[in-house]
Order: C-alpha cells, then sequence, then structure tokens
C-alpha cells in the first residue's frame, strides 16, 4: 500500500546497536581491567587521626587524574600523601544503588584524610548515573550517591563547608553505549577539586 | 465549521486512529538542529486522500499542496495518493470529474489555487467527498511572503478537522535538547522547530546540559533547567524576544518544571531540603508550596488538564511510580501498579489517561494507562524510550528513543498503530516537548 514506505526499518538497527556495544565493550574492558578487589574494607579507619602533617594546601601535582589502580595503595597509608590529592577520583556503583562499594572504601577515606589535612581544600561530588530510566528521576539518583559519599566524608570528620554536591543524572556520561559495560563505567561519583 | 464526511467513517476514524508515516526532510538555521523524518510504521486503515498540486504552485516558493499532503500521511490517518498516478490535475470543485477518482478508491480530494498579491499569496482551497460528490470544505486564506508553509500547515489542519472532527495540530512547534560529545567534552543545544521539523531556531546553546523544556500554556515562554552556573537552575524564556529570568537558584536540584494550566504557577522538583520533593512556584511573587513530605524521591510534576491535581513520580514504594496529588485535599494516591518503574507522566489533553516510561521485559518503554480502568498499553516498539510528549490534539505521542547508539526523537500514534522517527544529522536529539496550540 506504501511502496515508499520502509516498514519495520525500526527494528534493522538492533544488530548494528549491538555491534557497536560490542565493539565498545571492548575498549572499556581493555582500559579498567585492573579495578577489582584491590582494597578491602579493612583499611577503613587506618591512619585516621594524625594527619596533620602536611598542612599548606597545595593543589599541586594535581595533573594526572588517572582512573583506577595504581595510586591507590600508597596514598592509603603514605603520610606525605596527604598533601596531593588523590589520584583515584571516581567511584562506581551497582545499578539503582547508592551504596558505597568495600573496594571503594578505601578511596573515599584517602579523600577524607586529604580533605581533613587540608582545610581549604573544597571538593565537589558530582553524581552521574547511567543512562536508562527517566532524565529528571536519573537526576535525584545522581544526587542520592553524591549524597551518600558525602555522609561518608562527614562521619570521617571532614568539614561539611568543604563538600558540595552536583548531580548530572545521566546527562554527562563518561562513556557511550548501551551495554552493561557502559553502564557500569556512567553509574559513578566524582571528586572534583 | 463545515460538515465532516458521513458519520459512520468519523466514527471508524475514531476507532481505528488510523496510521501510517512518512517521510520529510528538514533543514534548520544550525546544522546541529538537522532532523529527518522516516516512517517506521505504516497502517492499513489510514484513509485515502487525493491532495492535487495547487495551481500557481510555479509562483510559489513553497509547494503547498506537498506540505499539506506530507501533514497528513504523518498523521497516520490519511494514505495520500501519489502524484504520479493522478491522470488530472483539476484546480477548483466545478472541474472535478468524481467518477475518475472514485474508480481510484480515493475518498477525499484536496484542490487548490494559488495567487501573488501585493503583500504576498491569497490561496483558496476546496476538499471534496469524492462518494457523495460534494464540497465539504471551501476557503481561502492569506500568506504573507515567508508564510507559505505557516499557510499550508493551516490547511492541514482545516482538513483534519473537516473530516476527523478532531483539531488538527500541525500548526504547533515542537521543542527538543540536542548533545555532541562525551564526558567533560559536551555541547548541549535546546531549540524550537515546526511540528514537521522545519524552521529549527536556537533557543539556548550551552557546555552544560540542558533539561526538561516545558511551553507555556499560551505558547510563548519555554522553561528549562540548564546547568550553565555549574548547577541545574531552572530558567524561562520568552519565545519571541529571546528575553529570560533565571526562576531558581536554590541548594542542589531545580528540576522539572511544570506549568499551571492558567500558566500563573510552575510547579518543580527542588532538593533544598535534603531529597527531591514537589513544591509549586506563584510566579507573580516567586513564593513557594510545597507538597510532597517524604524521604524518598520525589520529582516529575504535571499538572492535570483542570488544574486541579499533579501527577508525579515517588519512589516512596521502594521503586518510580506515578502518583496524584489532589490540591483540595493534599492526599496522594498512586495511580500505576503494572511493572516496578513508571515514570514521568503526562496527562493526556482530556485528563483521562496519562502517558508514562514504563519498564517492560523488554526495556523502557512509552505506555499508556487510562485513569478509570487502570489498564497500562505499551505503545512504542523501541526499549530505551523516555520523556513522553502529548500532541495537543492527543493524536500522537512525542518521545525520545535510540537509533543505532545516537538519541533520536520518535512519535507513536495514540493507538500505537502508526509512528515515525526525527533523528539528527549529527549528535543526539532528545527532550521533546510538544507545544500546545498556538
Amino acid at each position: 500500500m506504501f511502496p515508499s514506505t520502509p516498514t519495520f526499518l525500526s527494528r534493522r538497527y538492533a544488530p548494528l546497536v549491538r555491534t557497536f556495544a560490542v565493539a565498545l565493550s571492548l575498549a572499556v574492558m581493555a582500559g579498567c581491567s585492573s579495578t577489582g578487589g584491590t582494597q578491602t574494607g579493612e583499611s577503613y579507619g587506618d591512619g585516621t587521626r594524625g594527619d596533620g602533617t602536611a598542612g599548606g594546601a597545595s593543589t599541586a601535582g594535581t595533573g594526572s587524574g588517572g582512573q583506577y589502580g595504581s595510586g591507590t595503595g600508597t596514598s592509603g597509608t603514605g603520610q606525605q600523601a596527604d598533601s596531593r590529592i588523590p589520584e583515584v577520583r571516581t567511584i562506581y556503583f551497582d545499578f539503582d544503588r547508592d551504596t558505597i562499594k568495600d573496594e571503594y572504601e578505601s578511596v573515599v577515606m584517602a579523600h577524607a584524610r586529604y580533605l581533613r589535612a587540608n582545610g581549604n581544600a573544597n571538593v565537589v561530588l558530582k553524581g552521574h548515573t547511567d543512562e536508562r530510566g527517566t532524565r529528571e528521576y536519573n537526576l535525584a539518583l545522581g544526587e542520592r550517591r553524591a549524597n551518600a559519599v558525602k555522609r561518608f566524608l562527614r562521619v570521617q570528620d571532614v568539614s561539611s563547608s568543604q563538600i558540595s554536591v552536583v548531580s548530572y543524572g545521566e546527562e554527562r556520561p563518561a562513556t557511550r553505549g548501551s551495554n552493561e559495560s557502559a553502564y557500569s563505567e556512567n553509574r559513578r561519583v566524582e571528586f572534583s577539586y | 465549521m463545515t460538515t465532516p464526511g458521513s458519520t459512520p467513517l468519523r466514527r471508524s476514524l475514531y476507532a481505528v486512529h488510523a496510521a501510517l508515516l512518512l517521510a520529510l526532510v528538514l533543514f534548520s538555521t544550525t546544522a546541529s538542529a538537522n532532523l529527518t523524518i522516516e516512517i517506521t510504521r505504516g497502517s492499513d486503515s489510514a484513509l485515502p486522500i487525493g491532495v492535487v498540486p495547487f495551481d500557481g504552485a510555479e509562483g510559489m516558493s513553497e509547494d503547498v499542496a506537498q506540505i499539506v499532503q506530507d501533514d497528513l500521511e504523518r498523521s497516520g490517518y490519511f494514505d495520500p495518493l501519489e502524484r504520479g498516478a493522478m491522470f488530472a490535475r483539476p484546480h477548483r470543485a466545478d472541474d472535478v470529474a468524481f467518477g475518475e477518482w472514485r474508480s481510484l478508491d480515493v475518498r477525499y480530494l484536496l484542490v487548490g489555487r494559488g495567487e501573488k498579491t501585493a503583500n504576498g499569496y491569497e490561496i483558496g482551497y476546496d476538499l471534496l467527498d469524492v462518494s457523495g460528490g460534494r464540497p465539504v470544505l471551501q476557503e481561502r486564506i492569506t500568506a504573507g511572503g515567508n508564510q507559505l508553509r505557516g499557510a499550508a500547515h493551516r490547511i492541514s489542519d482545516a482538513v483534519f478537522e473537516a473530516i476527523t472532527d478532531i483539531p488538527g495540530a500541525f500548526s504547533t512547534r515542537i521543542a527538543y535538547v540536542t548533545s555532541r560529545g562525551v564526558g567533560d567534552n559536551i555541547d548541549y543545544g535546546l531549540y524550537v522547530a515546526d511540528a514537521d521539523g522545519h524552521n529549527s531556531q536556537e533557543v539556548l546553546t550551552s557546555d552544560e546540559p540542558i533539561l526538561s523544556p516545558a511551553w507555556s500554556p499560551d505558547g510563548e515562554k519555554l522553561a528549562y533547567v540548564s546547568f550553565e552556573g555549574e548547577r541545574p537552575a531552572i530558567y524561562v524564556q520568552q519565545m519571541a524576544s529571546g528575553n529570560r529570568i533565571q526562576l531558581t537558584d536554590f541548594e542542589g536540584i531545580n528540576g522539572a518544571p511544570a506549568w499551571s494550566p492558567d500558566g500563573r504557577k510552575l510547579a518543580m522538583s527542588l532538593s533544598k531540603d535534603g531529597q527531591p520533593e514537589i513544591y509549586v512556584m506563584n510566579l507573580a511573587d516567586r513564593s513557594l508550596n510545597r507538597l510532597t513530605q517524604n524521604s524518598s524521591i520525589d520529582t516529575e510534576p504535571d499538572w492535570a488538564p483542570d488544574g486541579r491535581s499533579l501527577l508525579f513520580t515517588s519512589d516512596r514504594s521502594g521503586g518510580p511510580q506515578l502518583y496524584r496529588y489532589r490540591l483540595g485535599s493534599g492526599e496522594a494516591e498512586r495511580l500505576t501498579f503494572t511493572g516496578k518503574y513508571n515514570a514521568r507522566g503526562r496527562f493526556g489533553p482530556d485528563g483521562e489517561q496519562i502517558l508514562m516510561v514504563h519498564r517492560s521485559q523488554d526495556g523502557y518503554q512509552i505506555a499508556r494507562q487510562e485513569l478509570e480502568s487502570g489498564r497500562l498499553v505499551v505503545l512504542s516498539e523501541t526499549t530505551h524510550d523516555e520523556s513522553p510528549s502529548v500532541a495537543p490534539n492527543g493524536t500522537m505521542i512525542l518521545f525520545a528513543t535510540q537509533q543505532g547508539g545516537q538519541g533520536v526523537l520518535s512519535a507513536v500514534s495514540a493507538d500505537g498503530r502508526s509512528s515515525f522517527r526525527l533523528p539528527a544529522a549529527r549528535g543526539d536529539v532528545r527532550e521533546p516537548a510538544w507545544s500546545p496550540f498556538l
């Protein structure tokens, strides 16, 4: 009846999406395979006190901003590390959850130590979600995640005046793609100094 | 204004809410806002109509008959005859040999002629009932020199209403958000275009997110959320002048603006007190009235057409569901019980149905629920769907979805039988908002 109508076009792109998704997920996996289980919850609370050493707020040595891995271990114990902004500045969340996972507690602890040691340093906690679901609801979920991190920092005696929270919901994805790999990269809170 | 076709025909049209769709190309003032319409699903119940090229078309800057034909086809209610199948091209009722058109199974015929005048054009047209061999509508309209597309849409509106008894929504506009890039390097844009995607105009561009555009009931202003101050705030911008005001600057989320039907108030979601709650702001003095009080997320308000209640999303039951807040009693009643995720509800124009994002086994889809029966029906066929926005005449629902990993706009007829898509040439398009009648 409508010879020019490309019926069922909508179904035709599904394989394309999948191809794209697979390619992307491979790339993502290659980039962050060192994540899992480096740290566990036992680092919680260790060396919390006596951090006063470094003092000076020098935001120096900031740069790198590498995503995962290496830096964490050292900054977890080293005293002089508290004069530097911890290198790991992103933590990731499970779907629809705002619980800080065990493996990221040491990351948040490192930021708590840094903020306590540098009273005039300020952090913006940027909450993000994956693309699924509605945008305004995701704005609320992203804020919930950032607030969970804020609460954790407050429990660690970080002054609330040093912490602000902004939720971007799904508006600023770290990576594109409609697959679990991309989703898990996007469900995050960033520490922004 | 004029008599529609036979009553049984109209009834069958209501019942069937025909469908099918068509393709159209748009252009715009800026490349990033380009949209192209593609038919995704047609209906076999659309009404055959012949739209004959108008007399004097050579002297006009737009092919008015083609614009009308595309409008009618895109609505899903009509199945226009291809021009190549017409063996005669009459321009007025007296010249029509009805028998010839009956043999082509055409039910209605639109003929017309345009004339240049001192100030623009004068267009006369006749809508004819082919089986009855009589005129249904005979009109003359004028258009300024650069208003031919608008004139064509007005003809479409009149033809659509004469045959279906439903006001046409072809002269309306749509707002939408575009984005390009990833991470910290994303360009965002807010645009407004004609309902067929033409004549796009930039409202705002930013390197910070923009979302939730909402038309004022008079169609003269847009409220939206912009992060340009490094965190979300609600702005209201006049379309004609481009002037705008920043309406809110509270700590936390300033989101989900929704106009009251009288245009005097704006409902919104604010998290200044801890978690997102629904507030209503009186625009004259900016006073705030908080509607919800609890520790859960309350967001995405929408006013009922009668202004007496608001729909909103809340996760107070554990996951997002839709609730209705009655302004009289202050009571909130849960409306959705099908599935674990129902969000961003929008009332249909009659207030008796709501549209929403519903998570089904397949993914996130657009669904409709009748308030009376509570029955929920999934309308869309895609699975990354969000932001449903209903045409002011209730016949189509515009929403955002994905195609090949790219954000595109899509539309589905109210009965789910026909659909079309409006992808952008580059980047993602989303957050559609269909204007009221203008």
